[in-house]
């Protein structure tokens, strides 16, 4: 065992792990955060994408001792509350846009997309297509969910603007 | 239904009520349930060859490994039965069932040994890995024209051929047809196996509570109900103490039809053990061990007249079912491929045999459109075919044989029906979209650089919402077509909607409150729907064959239809008119105008009536009852009023009963005809061979659209399932019948990067068998986009010389076949 401390979702978490656990077990399994979901065993799907250090990452292709000190963002903590208002406009832009149907890539897909946005200048279609190379939808065909990235990034972009 | 402009919900493209906890991670897939933490883990020790002799099965090192606690093999549940096949013609000769466990023989590669149960997931792996298996080897089958043969090794014993049915499907003078035909067109296509791979895999957590004799199923299923029923036979357990729930499924697609053996494993071990058992398919697993899908063979041959006509059709079709008849495999090839040959066209000679064929690999089962997208295949590239031969229009051949909106409803030479629709209609709408003579400009202009452009069409039909029961009864489906629908309205005014179909992302819980919400006057939000439990839903049939808006959808109509009736009897109680002088509108029921003298009359009665109830009352009871208001002039009273007396029952109608709740089963008498029309546009390099698909155009016709929104949401999935199809998706096994396909790493699964933005739009013909005029609409796109896009690669590269194409189109075969035409060329 391995004693593990880092920031989820702004919470500090300290706990023993075994020194081979992966991170999103971790999440799932120790923290109960089973918003990342496992879509395969090889790194290809991406529904277990999370933030580390606002980066995108596959949370299974990453060991959880790995993460000692580092801060994790899981698609539980980028809403400020439970209310539709206060959604992030990445999430609202998926629901607005019917970017989701079964919802099991759902979580990976928004927080790759958050990723996206915040890239830089306004992401085209053809950009959040081929950014979205790590992340397997079976149901929408991707239009709505490139749809709603284009439509989060706006909504992000007019945020940081006001600001 | 009123006029559409009555309605709120119905018809608007709202978003859904599910995303709010979708979007926030807050899932219930059966793998994030928090009860998985107290359970045992199971992990299933699978066949590393394709046919062999089990010689011996050594479990010394697994039972040793650290936490194990079980191991189940074939000669520990002798007691339980194998898988069901629901669904073969009555003539099938030979179906075989596929065992939970192989005893004394493997039939395929990934067929589950034996069962380890154990403390931890990584406890249960090990020990699976530490299972030795010693093998003897058989010659093995895995092609089905080689599996016909007559030398070819027979796998099932018992059986004199590989063969699980064969079935001729015969009508009119097809012999005087090709003896009169202007030009025989011969071609042999094939449908790829597939894989259907929803991104959750099955999952399974079982527990038995040995106290209560109850058994707690959750399982990702399409079918809650009807795989509840099968777990019970299998296990032989009583079905009043079984409760089957399907929560948040991650995708079906017909993968999660099937029945499958890990279910009834799991259970059968937290039975034994006494505590819950959890499994959860890894990616590997949806290879070796879900339902594959297609994977066809057909010898095709259309007589024709010299204006393109199919005068008659005739032929084979050849399925490769895999080692074992499973859940609905072979009936989809009977029935729907079987019913759909001729699809949207007049063709009224046929005579094709349908066989199916088990094979050395893992069983197929329906994969979304299930059997009409193999017939809808061979229909729209032999259109394509006809048109070449002839140096005729695709556009022009497909409309020469479209069945006429005036020839509906229209009975169809292979059995089944058309019962709505115009073709003709549809594909010009789809033409719309895109200038065809601008496109061939641009053809030929592109065709100098050596890009090659191409254009094609796929048009289908499909027989959507399986139903009716008689029906299915009539065929060998051995399960309903009606589904269940229970509505209850509570004392406030809102209401729960019951419903017996299930969703694996469809969104039912929008589009069903929708249904509901207009029919009870109700706002979205005070309408909900609950699915996929069966203790609180008794019956259904399930998801499939795009079945829930028009059979689902209805049931939760007419339930509602149903209390509303109840409704306008307390109604005219409380305001003492006859019920049909009362209109429901705005969430109230109210007086009709031009009423008032039969109301005066009416008010006069229930006077009369109130002053004996009253004197009665007094007499027995010594009380006096409340004033009962009849003498204020009241013209309407809302819902919720209603609703709140109908609970109380201080003055409901004599003899009704109280409360609000009504159960319907909608059994349709036949099923909506969906169609629609594909068009694709893609581009090729010569160099390469890789094929971009540059536009993909569907205008469906799904009769009336309950929310626009999910229902292009269901187009769009389609199309990616079946561009995947035609493009770079195929289960490929090698000479030993050992699976390469195995993850996603190996088995091509489409990225946002390999699609355009798909372009949509719609006809209405309202389905005449449904009250909502509804047909199906999700799986669609997967049957037109396979023809659209290798007619388009055909058109691309037949100036190239290229005469055949088949699925998938990828780099290496599509580069083989310029090659080879070049060589063609310069002989």
């Amino acid at each position: 065992m391995t004693e593990l401390s880092l920031s989820v979702n702004g919470h500090t978490v300290t706990s023993d792990i075994q020194p081979e656990m992966l991170l999103v077990d971790f999440l799932r399994e120790t923290l109960n955060l089973t918003g990342a979901h496992q879509g395969c065993n090889t790194t290809q799907c991406g529904a277990c994408t999370v933030h580390v250090d606002r980066r995108a990452i596959k949370s299974c292709a990453m060991l959880a001792i790995e993460c000692d000190g580092v801060e994790v963002t899981t698609i539980e903590g980028i809403a400020t509350g439970p209310a539709d208002d206060e959604l992030h406009p990445m999430q609202a832009a998926f629901r607005a846009h019917h970017g989701l149907q079964c919802g099991f890539c759902t979580s990976g897909m928004i927080m790759t997309g958050l990723a996206i946005a915040r890239q830089g200048s306004l992401p085209s279609r053809s950009i959040i297509r081929s950014n979205l190379k790590g992340n397997i939808c079976r149901c929408t065909g991707y239009h709505n969910i490139v749809s709603a990235i284009e439509e989060g990034s706006k909504q992000l972009a007019l945020l940081e603007d006001s600001r | 239904m009123n006029a559409a402009s009555a309605n709120k919900l119905i018809g608007k493209p709202l978003n859904r009520v599910e995303d709010a906890r979708l979007i926030r991670g807050q899932s219930n897939y059966v793998s994030d349930l928090p009860a998985r933490h107290l359970a045992l883990h199971m992990a299933i020790a699978r066949s590393p060859e394709a046919h062999a002799q089990i010689i011996e099965l050594d479990l010394t090192a697994a039972r040793k490994s650290e936490g194990v606690v079980a191991i189940l093999t074939a000669a520990d549940i002798v007691d339980l039965a194998p898988l069901p096949c629901d669904w073969a013609p009555d003539d099938a000769p030979f179906e075989s069932r596929h065992p939970l466990l192989a005893k004394d023989r493997v039939l395929y590669f990934g067929q589950p040994v034996a069962a380890v149960i154990a403390e931890t997931k990584a406890a249960a792996d090990l020990a699976a890995q530490l299972i030795t298996l010693s093998l003897s080897s058989i010659s093995t089958i895995l092609d089905q024209e080689l599996a016909c043969a007559s030398d070819a090794p027979i796998l099932h014993e018992g059986a004199k051929d590989n063969i699980c049915f064969s079935h001729n499907r015969r009508n009119g003078d097809v012999d005087g047809a090709f003896l009169t035909a202007a030009k025989i067109v011969k071609r042999r296509l094939t449908n790829n196996r597939v894989s259907a791979a929803p991104l959750e895999g099955r999952a399974v957590l079982s527990d038995y509570d040995p106290v209560t004799g109850q058994l707690k199923h959750h399982s990702s299923s399409q079918l809650p109900h009807v795989h509840a029923r099968a777990l019970a036979d299998c296990l032989n357990f009583p079905q009043h103490k079984l409760h089957f729930i399907s929560p948040d499924v991650g995708g079906g697609f017909g993968a999660k039809l099937g029945f499958y053996a890990e279910d009834v494993l799991a259970a059968a071990a937290s039975m034994r053990l006494h505590r819950p058992v959890f499994w959860a398919e890894n990616r590997t697993e949806t290879y070796l061990g879900t339902t594959h899908g297609r994977d066809h063979v057909h010898n095709i041959e259309m007589a024709i007249d010299a204006t393109g006509r199919v005068l008659g059709l005739r032929g084979k079709v050849l399925a490769d079912i895999g080692a074992y008849a499973m859940g609905m495999g072979p009936g989809i090839i009977y029935l729907n491929t079987g019913g759909s040959l001729t699809g949207p066209y007049k063709i009224e000679n046929v005579d094709i045999t349908i066989e199916a064929v088990y094979s050395n690999r893992m069983p197929t089962g329906p994969y979304r459109g299930a059997g009409h997208p193999e017939a809808s295949y061979m229909l729209e590239r032999m259109m394509d075919e006809i048109a070449y031969e002839l140096g005729l229009d695709p556009i022009l051949v497909r409309k020469n044989n479209f069945v006429s909106p005036q020839e509906m409803p229209y009975n169809v030479a292979t059995g089944s029906s058309l019962d709505s629709g115009d073709f003709a209609a549809n594909l010009d709408k789809a033409l719309s979209h895109i200038d065809v003579d601008e496109f061939r400009r641009d053809q030929t202009i592109a065709r100098k650089s050596r890009r090659y452009l191409g254009m094609g069409i796929g048009v289908f039909s499909e027989s959507s919402g399986a139903a009716p029961s008689i029906g299915m009864g009539a065929v060998g489906f051995k399960r309903s077509g009606h589904e269940s629908a229970r509505v209850v309205v509570h004392p406030d005014g809102r209401a729960t909607v019951f419903s017996g179909s299930h969703s694996q992302g469809q969104g039912h819980h929008t589009s069903l409150a929708q249904i509901a919400g207009d029919t009870l006057g109700l706002a979205l939000e005070d309408v909900k729907v609950v699915q996929g439990d069966t203790a609180v839903i008794p019956f259904g049939t399930g998801t499939f064959n795009s079945r829930t808006m028009a059979v689902g959808g209805t049931a939760v109509f007419k339930a509602c239809k149903s209390i509303l009736e109840q409704m306008r009897q307390i109604a005219a109680t409380k305001l003492q008119v006859r019920p049909y002088n009362l209109e429901f509108l705005d969430g109230a029921f109210r007086i009709k105008s031009g009423a008032t003298i039969k109301l005066a009359l009416g008010r006069g009665t229930a006077r009369a009536i109130d002053g004996i109830v009253a004197r009665v009352y007094r007499r027995i009871t010594g009380h006096d009852l409340p004033d009962r208001g009849r003498d204020a002039a009241l013209h309407s009273i809302s819902f919720a009023e209603i609703a709140s007396e109908a609970h109380l029952g201080h003055d409901v109608p004599p003899g009704m009963t109280s409360g609000l709740d009504k159960t319907v089963f909608f059994d349709p008498k036949a099923m909506p005809t969906a169609y629609a029309t594909h068009i694709s546009v893609v581009e090729i390099n010569g160099e390469t061979g890789q094929v971009t698909l540059l536009r993909h155009i569907v205008v469906d016709d799904c009769g009336q659209i309950i929310n626009p929104l999910l229902a292009t949401g269901q187009v769009h999935g389609g199309i990616a399932q079946g561009a995947g199809q035609a493009l770079m998706e195929q289960m490929i096994y090698d000479a030993d019948g050992q699976l390469f396909s195995e993850n996603f790493a190996t088995y091509a699964m489409p990225r946002a990067h390999d699609f355009p933005d798909f372009e949509t739009g719609h006809t209405i013909t309202s389905a005449p068998g449904n009250p909502l005029g509804v047909k199906g609409i999700g799986e669609g796109g997967a049957i037109g986009a396979p023809p659209a896009i290798i007619n388009a690669a055909l058109d691309a590269l037949r100036p190239e010389g290229v005469r055949d194409l088949q699925m998938p189109l990828l780099p290496m075969n599509v580069w083989r076949a310029i090659q080879a035409a070049k060589k063609e060329l310069n002989r």
